[in-house]
């Protein structure tokens, strides 16, 4: 065991050596890596900060019915228990178009041309929260709806936020053909960085077998430098993309603060760091392990 | 009390593709702690006969024993542990160029998993033993025709091995360093290890006065 973790600790030296001793030739290999990672790593964070946003609204199938400038009290009354009684719905909530007016003044921050307006241009509302998330069960409804005396308009509120969540769906599943792809050619990066390391130490090599070494001793140095240069790829891509994050901060800030909103583009929690720097550098280990084995095959 | 023998060759044939045997029918045994000096000319097969018994490559058939262990059957993950117990010298000497004298030689410690301290003690005994310890800092390609195998005897004894094997250390040197060379090989035998040395070197024969096996055309003369 403790013979075990010498050559553990012998074969981190040596490769740290090694790698220190070619700085330029370390740095571009980790370049290349981290680029290739950072692509699918920015695309995860930015479809991270979209579902985030797209799970501020709402989400559950909802109705919006603008009722006639001529509606009153008694429609009001009559249109909801009508709604009521219908299969489905959860909850309805009355907005009146003076609330509605101050909600717009508040929200937009258009006070000074609300205050200038004569009338109340908006109508009376009903919003109808549906117990599902069904689409087609809303359209079905709003159709209804359209049908009903004093209804002048009916919204589908939630329908773009569901084709939001698609389009995050859709984004998603090619993002994940890209990171399979990029892994794919991370490890190839990896595989030929160290069939270039292991011609250079061919001799190293040879003279091990002939004094006793293990295939275990003959690879551990190069699953050490694969898996370094993996998890060193892995932090320049996490650096690209944190500073790419920043970059595009401001004119995100900038342009959620004309929508009265404080919206920001937030990085990876510490645990997914962690979990992406693991991720690279077994890409790297992978790579490593892929290329000494066919090497050791091939000259045993 | 007879010694019992160290290597145990039998029946030993090697073929190599093309159909050439190096070996045929090779058969003898080889006492722990002896002296051996294996010769015969160019192509006789003294350095296949080495190979076999390092387990560099397999006997096309026949049995050969080292340390009572089948090395032609040996599977090749328990070949390094077989190494261990073996002070190979090689003919073009395999010296690590990238590295000092002493990390060549620490080399082989550093492998079977000694500690610094013990592998660095190890290390500069063995250079002690062959009249190196005062050029351990110096790059092997430093170092003198007859220097060089003394460097690579200091790694092979490094492990404390029960046998070296050394394929024509003398080769290329002239007669005075080729005595010393083998007056280490002498020393290392007067403590008990067994020294199997491949060698067209007569004058080296007539001074050692070793056991000696002659080999011509693959075959035991």
């Amino acid at each position: 065991m403790i013979a075990w973790l010498r050559h553990h600790l012998y074969s981190l030296d040596r490769t740290t050596i090694r790698l220190m001793a070619a700085p330029v030739s370390t740095a571009l290999n980790v370049i290349v890596i981290g680029v290739a990672l950072a692509l699918p790593l920015a695309g995860y964070v930015l479809l991270q900060n979209l579902q985030s946003l797209a799970n501020g609204f709402a989400t559950q199938a909802q109705l919006t019915l603008f009722l006639d400038r001529s509606a009153g009290p008694e429609d009001v009354k009559s249109l909801e228990d009508r709604l009521g009684k219908e299969k489905g719905v959860m909850h309805l909530r009355f907005v009146p178009r003076a609330t509605a007016l101050a909600d717009l003044a508040r929200s937009a921050d258009i006070s000074e041309v609300v205050g200038a307006l004569r009338e109340n241009p908006l109508p009376d509302a009903i919003i109808v929260t549906l117990k599902t998330n069904d689409t087609v069960a809303a359209e079905i409804l709003a159709e209804k709806a359209r049908s009903f005396a004093k209804v002048g308009y009916v919204q589908a509120d939630s329908t773009w936020t569901r084709r939001l969540d698609a389009l995050i769906g859709l984004g998603r599943s090619a993002l994940g053909v890209l990171g399979v792809l990029l892994s794919f050619a991370l490890v190839a990066v990896t595989v030929n960085t160290i069939r270039l390391q292991i011609l250079t130490q061919h001799d190293e090599i040879e003279v091990s077998r002939l004094i006793g070494a293990t295939d275990s001793y003959i690879k551990r140095p190069f699953f050490y430098l694969g898996t370094l240069l993996g998890a060193f790829g892995g932090l320049f891509a996490l650096a690209l993309v944190f500073a790419g994050l920043g970059f595009l901060n401001r004119d995100v800030s900038t342009l959620a603060a004309l929508y009265g909103s404080t919206f920001s583009l937030v990085g990876l929690g510490t645990s997914d760091c962690l979990a992406f720097l693991g991720f690279s550098a077994a890409l790297g280990w992978l790579g490593a392990h892929l290329s000494v084995s066919i090497y050791l095959l091939k000259t045993n | 009390m007879e010694a019992s023998p160290i290597v145990s060759v039998s029946h030993v044939t090697k073929r190599y593709p093309g159909g050439y045997e190096a070996l045929q029918g090779v058969s003898l045994d080889i006492d722990a702690g002896s002296m051996v000096f294996l010769t015969g000319h160019s192509g006789a097969g003294k350095s296949t006969l080495l190979k076999l018994l390092a387990g560099i490559e397999r006997a096309s058939s026949g049995t050969v024993l080292v340390g009572g262990l089948n090395v032609s059957s040996m599977r090749r993950a328990a070949m390094p542990y077989l190494r261990r117990n073996l002070g190979l010298v090689f003919q073009d000497h395999k010296l690590l160029y990238d590295r000092s004298v002493y990390d060549n030689v620490i080399l082989p410690l550093q492998v079977t998993g000694q500690s610094a301290k013990d592998a660095a003690r190890r290390a500069r005994a063995a250079l002690d033993k062959v009249g190196l310890l005062d050029r351990e800092k110096a790059n092997p390609i430093s170092l003198s025709g007859g220097e060089q195998p003394r460097r690579c005897i200091a790694r092979a004894v490094g492990n404390r091995p029960n046998s070296i094997l050394a394929d024509e250390p003398t080769a290329s040197l002239d007669p005075e360093t080729a005595r010393s060379v083998m007056e280490i090989f002498r020393c290392f035998n007067q403590v008990g290890v067994t020294v199997l040395v491949a060698t067209h070197d007569q004058a080296a024969i007539d001074q050692m006065r070793p056991r000696v096996i002659f080999l011509n055309k693959g075959r035991l003369a």
